[in-house]
């Protein structure tokens, strides 16, 4: 993917969608777009026709940012088969205000959204279908979010009374391991263990 | 002798000095009794067990990447059927289930379930790290952390994932435990 073909495609869509793109970014090769929340459907629609021809979204993802007042961005990866670029479309949202569901667009965003949904607990509007996607039934809680205990809040066990699968709250009966990643050959701070009897 | 020949191979009895009749304590038992009476005589337990041993039909429960050892052990190179074990895809007609791969929270109460209907004498065993102990997902907010917290687990198999050699070494070390802790009811 050449860097022309991608600025070419940015000044494009500034030209096209003018102030709906709020933010355009060449990275690493790679093109982004951080767009308006509002307008995410057109956008989209737009880029799937002709001249963009993006027909395939890959993934629709998200990311948190908690010291940002809109904590949330919803990642949408496009890809153009015909002209072999691909295309990062972003925006912001947090934990209440609605994104418009790109699913009218693309069907496949309806599973993609669910799981970003699930993950994140960031809602879209017009969706058929916002239901949990990959969690456990009745999970509580939104796992990739930053402020989510890695443990999470519940575990299960057989109960031999009651015969059934039962939830109760988590008991870690092994402590989180503390790695070291500090090589003993580039200046650890501290005295390996072992070294204390060599001074002698 | 100084001449290793492959047991059951033809050659084996035309070794010089080598009579399995007489060289072998068991067999000479066995084929005395049989030279003499006829027929053997075992207490049932014994045969029920040994019966039990050389048809372990296990439950495929593949859960995830270690499935593909188990798969590796019941296909031709390890060849689990030597051993009289078939995969069943049904856990009611099935002996042995191996939880192969992670046991997540969602998939919990669905192996208890399947746990449930096969039929008595059942065996489990815990295939790889993940059903073990949770392994690499031990702190997951998704994972149970060992499947012996749903199910009673017969052997663990260590290792992520175990080889198709440990996983039939663990199957071997079953059928062990059940000639040992041979009972009819279970």
């Amino acid at each position: 993917m050449s860097l022309e073909k991608l600025q070419a495609l940015a000044e494009k869509a500034q030209a096209d969608f003018k102030e709906a793109i709020v933010e355009s970014v060449i990275a690493f090769g790679e093109l982004t777009l951080t767009v308006d929340r509002e307008r995410i459907v057109e956008i989209m629609a737009k880029l799937k026709q002709a001249p963009y021809r993006f027909h395939q979204l890959i993934d629709v993802c998200g990311a948190d940012y908690p010291k940002r007042a809109l904590r949330f961005d919803v990642v949408y990866h496009l890809l153009s088969l015909t002209q072999n670029i691909r295309l990062r479309v972003k925006l912001q949202t947090d934990e209440v205000l609605p994104v418009p569901s790109i699913r009218s667009v693309y069907p496949n965003a309806d599973w993609y959204e669910r799981e970003a949904f699930d993950m994140y607990g960031m809602l879209f509007s017009n969706h058929p279908d916002l239901r949990r996607l990959l969690t456990d039934y009745g999970f509580q809680g939104h796992p990739l979010r930053k402020d989510f205990p890695m443990t999470g809040h519940v575990e299960v066990r057989y109960d031999e009374e009651q015969k059934r699968v039962i939830y109760e709250p988590v008991k870690l009966t092994q402590e989180y391991r503390k790695f070291d990643f500090l090589s003993p050959w580039e200046g650890a701070q501290y005295v390996l263990p072992g070294d204390e009897k060599a001074k002698v | 002798m100084g001449v290793i020949i492959p047991a059951g191979s033809a050659g084996r009895s035309s070794v010089e000095g080598y009579d399995p009749a007489v060289h072998d304590k068991f067999f000479e038992q066995v084929s005395a009794e049989l030279d003499q009476k006829g027929f053997l005589v075992a207490s049932a337990d014994d045969v029920i067990t040994w019966a039990r041993t050389g048809s372990l039909m296990w439950m495929t429960f593949g859960l995830a990447c270690c499935a593909v050892e188990m798969m590796q052990a019941s296909m031709p190179r390890y060849d689990m059927e030597r051993f009289g074990m078939a995969p069943r895809a049904s856990p009611r007609q099935s002996d042995l289930m191996i939880v192969a791969g992670t046991l997540t929270n969602k998939m919990a109460p669905a192996l208890r379930k399947v746990y449930d209907q096969m039929p008595d004498p059942r065996y489990v065993l815990s295939m790889g790290s993940c059903a073990n102990g949770g392994g690499y997902y031990h702190y997951s907010y998704s994972v149970v952390r060992g499947c012996d917290r749903i199910v009673p687990v017969d052997v663990y198999v260590p290792g992520c994932p175990p080889s198709a050699e440990a996983l039939l070494y663990g199957l071997l070390q079953l059928q062990k435990k059940i000639r040992r802790t041979g009972s009819i009811r279970r």
